[in-house]
C-alpha cells in the first residue's frame, strides 16, 4: 500500500472583510471550507473548480504560504501547522510550489541562473555546485545550458514556465504544489509541458498536487481527481471513476459542459442556471442548492458531509447519504 | 449559401515597429455566408485577432496599417468606405464582442447608458424607444430582473453576466455578422456552455452570421459549420468543422488536434508539436511550419506552398497536398509494391 505523504484534515481559511472608518471586521470569505484529503507518495491529485472556488487558496496554505485559519497539515506524518518560520523553511526545501503565470513569477531583472540557484543559496549550496546544479536542471527541463545567462523576457510563455519548473525542482522535493502550471499557455506548448511534468515525475519519483480549471488536463495527468465547489470538496475519487461514473450533480454538470473537439460525440448537456455565489456569502445547507437541479428540501438546511460511498470514491451531497442517519 | 455577406481577399495587415515590418496578417482570404458561423482557430500570435479588428477597420494605427487585399462586406469594398460610411456600420450591421468582458464595457456608465448608445447612433429613436429595446434584449440574452440590471454599473456584475450584456449590445442594432473574439476564453466552463447556448440561440432566431475567433477546438466543434485554421499569419487549412476534427490534411492541424487531452479517450502519451510558434517577419522562406513539421522535406525549405484546393471548399496549405507531388508519391508507393 502506498504511503500517505501528505494529510489535509478539515482545513479552513477564512479572509476577514474589514470596512467602515475603524477598519472593524465586518465579514468573511470562507476561501476554503473545511477540506481534507489525503495524497500518496508517487501519486498526482488533481483539483478542479471554477474561479474563486479556493482550489489555489488550498494549494498555498498547504505550503503556508497563506496561513490556514484552522485544521491540520501533515506532512510525511508530521503536523506543519504549528511550526516555526525557520523549520517551515528547512522543510520547504521537500514542498515547491509552480505557479500559473510564467510572466509574472520570474523577476525580470535577474538572470536564469539567478533565478534557479536562489533556492540553491538558501538551503546552503557553494557556488561551484550551484553552478552546474543550475545547467544540470535547465538540461533536464529542456532547456540548453546558455539560457543560464538570459533574462526572462527572452524567453517564451512555455520556455518561462520551464524555467519555473526548474527552479521548483532545484532542492529534490519530494511534493510540488502545480497551481495552473498549464492554463497561460497554448495548446501545443501545454502538451509540451504535460509531457515533461509525467516524465519528471517518473525520474524523480515526485508527488503532485495539481490545481487547475481545466478538466480534460486533470483528467489527462491525474490519478486521482477532486472537484471543489465554494471552498468545499464535493467530490474525491479515480480519475477514471469520476469521468465514467460521477456522483455529484456539480460534477455530472460540470463534465458536461467541457466542449469536445469532436462533432461525433452526442451528450446530454446539463446548462447550470445562474452563477456561483460569493463565498463571502455562501448558501445555507449544501453550497451548490441554489444550482443544483436535484435539490431536495432538506439541502437547504443541512450541510451534506463527506462521505466514502464506494471504495475510494468520497461525495459530499444528500443523494447518497445514508438514509438511516 | 451563396449570398456571401462578407469576403477577404488577400488582406495583409503589417505593423511597422522599431524591430521593423511585422506582416501579422499575410495574405489571409476568408468568406462568410448568411446565417453561417465560421471559426478562425489559431494559438496565440497567428494573427487571428488581428484579422477581426481589421474587418472592422480596428487595427491601432500607427503602428498597424493594412497594406492589400480587400474586404467586401456585401458589394462594398470597406478599405475604400469613408470614415462616416465604416461609423454607419460598425455596430449596426457588424458587431463584435472582445475577450475580456471586464475590460470592455465602460466602469463609469449604467449599463443602460452603455445599450442605449449604440441604439441611439445607430437607429433614429428616442430615449424612450431606446429603453425599452435595451431591456428587451438583456432579457433576450437571459438576464434575470432586466429592469433593475439597466441602472447597474458593470463592476456590480458577474464576468458571465457582464458577456451577456456585451452580447445584448453587440445585438441591439440586429447586425449582419457578429464577430466574436474569443467571448468565452475568460469565463469558466459552466458559464461558457451558457454562452455558446446563448449564441446559438441566436444564430438561429435571426439568422445573423458569426465569425467566431478562438484557440479552442472544443468551442468549435461546438458551435462552427466551417473552420479556419491560422498559423504565422497564415490560413493553413478550410473546411467543414466535420472535415477539418475528422480529418486534417494539415501537419499543423493533425498537430493540434493531437495535442489536446481528450476528456473521453483513455489514457495515452499526449502528442506534442516540438518547438514554438515563430514570430512572424518579412520575407519569411518556404513554408513557416517547416521547422517543427514532421513531413519537412527539401521543397518546403525553398518555396512557399499555396493553398491546395482539395475540392468543396476544402483548402490546405502543404505540398503533400500538391497533385503533382501526390501522384510521385504514389508512384513511388505503387514502385515499391510490384
Amino acid at each position: 500500500m502506498q504511503r500517505p505523504i501528505l494529510e489535509v484534515s478539515h482545513l479552513k481559511k477564512y479572509f476577514d472583510v474589514r470596512g467602515g472608518i475603524f477598519g472593524k471586521k465586518v465579514g468573511e470569505v470562507k476561501a476554503v471550507d473545511d477540506v481534507s484529503f489525503t495524497v500518496h507518495e508517487g501519486e498526482i491529485l488533481g483539483i478542479v473548480g471554477e474561479s474563486g472556488c479556493g482550489k489555489s487558496t488550498t494549494g498555498k496554505t498547504i505550503l503556508r504560504l497563506i496561513e490556514p485559519t484552522e485544521g491540520e497539515i501533515k506532512f510525511e506524518g508530521q503536523d506543519i501547522t504549528s511550526l516555526n518560520y525557520e523549520a517551515m523553511r528547512k522543510l520547504r526545501r521537500d514542498m515547491q510550489i509552480i505557479f500559473q503565470d510564467p510572466y509574472a513569477s520570474l523577476n525580470p531583472r535577474h538572470t536564469v541562473e539567478k533565478i534557479i540557484s536562489e533556492p540553491l543559496l538558501i538551503h546552503g549550496m557553494n557556488k561551484q555546485e550551484r553552478k552546474s546544479r543550475v545547467r544540470e536542471l535547465l538540461e533536464v527541463v529542456g532547456l540548453s545550458s546558455y539560457h543560464a545567462s538570459r533574462y526572462p523576457h527572452q524567453f517564451s510563455g512555455g520556455q518561462r514556465q520551464r524555467i519555473g519548473i526548474a527552479r521548483a525542482l532545484a532542492n529534490h522535493p519530494k511534493l510540488i504544489i502545480c497551481d495552473e502550471p498549464v492554463s497561460a499557455l497554448d495548446v501545443s506548448v501545454q502538451s509540451q509541458i504535460l509531457n515533461l511534468m509525467e516524465s519528471l515525475r517518473d525520474q524523480f519519483n515526485l508527488t503532485y498536487v495539481f490545481i487547475a480549471h481545466d478538466l480534460s488536463v486533470v483528467k489527462h495527468i491525474s490519478d486521482r481527481v477532486g472537484v471543489m465547489y465554494l471552498g468545499r470538496l464535493v467530490e474525491l475519487t479515480d480519475k477514471d471513476k469520476l469521468y465514467d461514473d460521477p456522483k455529484h450533480p456539480y460534477t455530472k454538470a460540470l463534465l458536461s459542459a467541457v466542449p469536445l473537439p469532436d462533432p461525433d460525440v452526442e451528450k446530454e448537456r446539463i446548462i447550470l442556471e445562474g452563477d456561483v455565489p460569493s463565498p463571502s456569502n455562501p448558501p445555507t445547507g449544501c453550497a451548490f442548492h441554489t444550482r443544483c437541479p436535484m435539490a431536495m428540501d432538506i439541502c437547504k438546511d443541512i450541510r451534506p458531509s463527506f462521505e466514502q460511498v464506494e471504495v475510494n470514491h468520497f461525495v459530499a451531497c444528500h443523494l447518497y447519504s445514508d438514509p438511516a442517519q | 449559401m451563396s449570398d456571401e455577406i462578407l469576403k477577404i481577399t488577400s488582406l495583409q495587415t503589417h505593423f511597422f515597429t522599431d524591430q521593423g515590418e511585422i506582416p501579422a496578417v499575410d495574405g489571409v482570404s476568408l468568406t462568410v455566408h448568411k446565417g453561417e458561423v465560421v471559426g478562425i482557430v489559431g494559438e496565440s500570435g497567428c494573427g487571428k485577432s488581428v484579422t477581426s479588428l481589421s474587418i472592422m477597420q480596428l487595427v491601432p494605427s500607427p503602428p498597424g496599417k493594412i497594406v492589400g487585399g480587400t474586404i467586401h462586406y456585401k458589394s462594398e469594398n470597406l478599405l475604400n468606405a469613408s470614415k462616416k460610411r465604416i461609423k454607419d456600420i460598425r455596430g449596426n450591421e457588424i458587431s463584435m464582442i472582445f475577450q475580456e468582458p471586464m475590460t470592455s464595457l465602460d466602469p463609469l456608465f449604467t449599463i443602460g447608458n452603455q445599450l442605449r448608445e449604440a441604439l441611439q447612433i445607430h437607429k433614429k429613436i428616442n430615449k424612450k424607444q431606446a429603453n425599452q429595446k435595451s431591456i428587451e434584449m438583456l432579457k433576450l440574452v437571459g438576464i434575470p430582473r432586466a429592469e433593475e440590471v439597466m441602472n447597474d454599473y458593470p463592476h456590480q456584475l458577474s464576468g458571465g453576466m457582464r458577456q451577456r450584456v456585451m452580447i445584448a449590445i453587440s445585438m441591439a442594432c440586429d447586425p449582419e455578422i457578429l464577430i466574436a473574439d474569443e467571448p468565452t476564453t475568460a469565463l469558466d466552463v459552466t458559464i461558457q456552455a451558457q454562452i455558446l447556448d446563448l449564441m446559438k440561440k441566436l444564430n438561429h432566431e435571426k439568422d445573423t452570421a458569426i465569425l467566431l475567433i478562438t484557440h479552442d477546438l472544443g468551442v468549435v466543434a461546438e458551435i462552427c459549420d466551417r473552420v479556419i485554421v491560422m498559423y504565422a499569419g497564415q490560413v493553413v487549412e478550410e473546411g467543414t468543422t466535420r472535415e477539418i476534427l475528422k480529418n486534417p490534411t494539415h501537419p499543423y492541424t493533425k498537430g493540434l488536434i493531437r495535442s489536446i487531452p481528450k476528456l473521453h479517450e483513455k489514457d495515452q502519451k499526449l502528442y506534442s508539436i516540438p518547438g514554438t510558434v515563430p514570430k512572424p517577419k518579412m520575407g519569411m522562406l518556404g513554408c513557416r511550419f517547416k521547422d517543427r513539421c514532421e513531413f519537412a522535406h527539401d521543397r518546403c525549405f525553398s518555396e512557399a506552398p499555396e493553398l491546395f484546393s482539395l475540392g468543396n471548399n476544402r483548402y490546405s496549405r502543404c505540398f503533400l497536398l500538391d497533385d503533382t507531388e501526390r501522384k510521385v508519391a504514389s508512384d513511388a508507393e505503387a514502385n515499391t509494391g510490384s
